[in-house]
């Protein structure tokens, strides 16, 4: 009699590479990711930080934020990038199966770089819709951010929330993941109006700063 | 959409492997010293994948211009850049050994005298004025990629004050989700100022400092013309499905 007699398994996790090991992007990450910012024209078509044309469906809003280090210093050189659902919750990836419609005019990623002299970065948007979460709950609405500048090994991720959302944001799967309640209002963007357009404004800090700002939440996702 | 299986595999889109923490620096690295007031002091918080994660920025080649990875050419006015002139290629695969197709992969670096086209680099080597010092290209459908540059030379840097980089390119990659997004940097094989670098002692094993060193690719040299180095990146890879429990809500 066949000792097997089940299928065995074909094959489980064949390979695993190390993931290539991260490195400070530097003090010149915008020669490569912004180079008008560095001084020079070189590229027909830049990326940046519109993430709106004209046909863009949604509620125009900007993003505004700046990063501080452990000194309560500017972090005048960084480099952050969004990645956010488009205003009906759906992301322009096929991995989204959601059955909402996709914005043609929507890519849903930007990236800005602090300026150099006052230190805010800004983004041009529309307001997020609210997608799927991990489990049964919808996620509030959200943008996803990730910083890199010199000094720091490894991109850091974090989250943009808004604060005229406070009932979603009370359901949301990832903020009430986060055990300390008081560190979750780190993720929080205050809105504010400014020549008729709406602005949310986030404050960055990579350590707990000497004025009493709280570290931000940044997350292994 | 209806697609919803990973273009080159077939498989379902699933989550992404969990980061193995291990293989890249800390984020507290003294030696390094920026970094001792630009680290968080407070752990991670590791989240389960959602759709916010799994999915990622999609780029066109009708977005890229034809010199894009050509930075011999991309910015020559009157003349070629003075250097060693180099291909660099290799491969951009998952850690299951899958390829990576259409991966946004982006480079920039100093001139063959280490000095960098940069409003805020002042170190006395001079600009070359027929270098710009950055590219950008898609991997094709196999992860390939390649593109076409000068040596960049080492340079000193306020770490310690004798303390200098050794020949370097850096990469940014964005690969087909958001929880991939990397940026590190590419060392020369042989160089004796790897083994010195603060920067380069952030990583925590040998074997990951080999995984940054670009190999010369004799074979693929242009006679009379480049030479060649071959560089292969690894992102991190979405986990098989084989028995993967449908989470209640997710799809």
């Amino acid at each position: 009699m066949d000792r097997f007699s089940f299928s065995p398994i074909a094959s489980f996790a064949p390979v695993r590479l190390p993931e290539t090991a991260s490195q400070t992007a530097g003090p010149y990450v915008h020669i490569g990711l912004a180079p008008k910012q560095a001084g020079f024209d070189i590229f027909e078509n830049d990326f940046g930080p519109v993430l709106v044309g004209p046909e863009t469906r949604g509620e125009r809003i900007a993003i505004e934020g700046r990063v501080f280090d452990g000194s309560g210093s500017l972090v005048r050189d960084v480099l952050v990038e969004i990645w956010q659902a488009n205003a009906d919750g759906k992301y322009a990836h096929p991995a989204d199966r959601q059955d909402r419609p996709i914005d043609p005019s929507f890519r849903g990623w930007g990236r800005a770089c602090a300026s150099f002299e006052t230190g805010v970065f800004r983004f041009e948007t529309v307001k997020p819709g609210r997608v799927s979460g991990a489990g049964a709950l919808p996620q509030a609405p959200h943008a996803c951010l990730v910083l890199f500048a010199r000094g720091i090994n490894i991109g850091l991720h974090t989250r943009l929330y808004f604060d005229d959302e406070a009932e979603a944001n009370r359901s949301d799967p990832v903020l009430t993941g986060i055990e300390w309640d008081v560190r979750r209002q780190t993720l929080i963007a205050r809105r504010t109006q400014r020549d008729g357009l709406p602005v949310y404004a986030l404050d960055i800090r990579l350590q707990d700063t000497p004025d009493g700002g709280l570290e931000t939440v940044f997350f292994d996702i | 959409m209806s697609e919803t299986s990973t273009p080159v595999t077939g498989r379902p889109y699933g989550d992404f492997a969990q980061r193995d923490t291990a293989v890249h620096p800390a984020a507290y690295t003294p030696g390094y010293k920026t970094s001792v007031l630009r680290s968080p002091r407070n752990a991670l918080i590791s989240t389960l994948n959602t759709v916010s994660e799994r999915t990622g920025p999609v780029f066109r080649a009708d977005e890229l211009g034809p010199l894009d990875n050509d930075l011999i050419l991309n910015f020559a006015k009157e003349g070629l850049p003075i250097g060693e002139r180099i291909v660099v290629h290799g491969y951009v695969r998952d850690e299951f050994g899958r390829p990576v197709p259409n991966a946004l992969v982006e480079v920039w670096q100093a001139n063959a005298g280490g000095r960098y086209r940069h409003r805020n680099d002042k170190y006395l080597a001079p600009i070359d004025p027929n270098f710009g010092g950055c590219g950008r290209m898609l991997t094709d459908e196999n992860g390939y990629y390649f593109y076409r540059t000068i040596k960049p030379g080492p340079y000193p840097w306020r770490n310690r004050i004798n303390d200098w980089r050794p020949s370097h390119i850096h990469y940014s990659l964005s690969g087909d989700g958001w929880a991939q997004r990397l940026i590190t940097q590419m060392y020369f094989e042989g160089d004796p100022m790897i083994g010195q670098c603060p920067i380069i002692k952030t990583i925590p094993s040998e074997e990951q400092v080999r995984g940054l060193i670009a190999l010369q690719d004799i074979g693929n040299n242009i006679a009379l013309d480049s030479r060649c180095y071959r560089f292969d990146i690894v992102l991190r890879g979405r986990r098989m499905t084989h028995f993967e429990a449908t989470k209640q809500g997710d799809r």
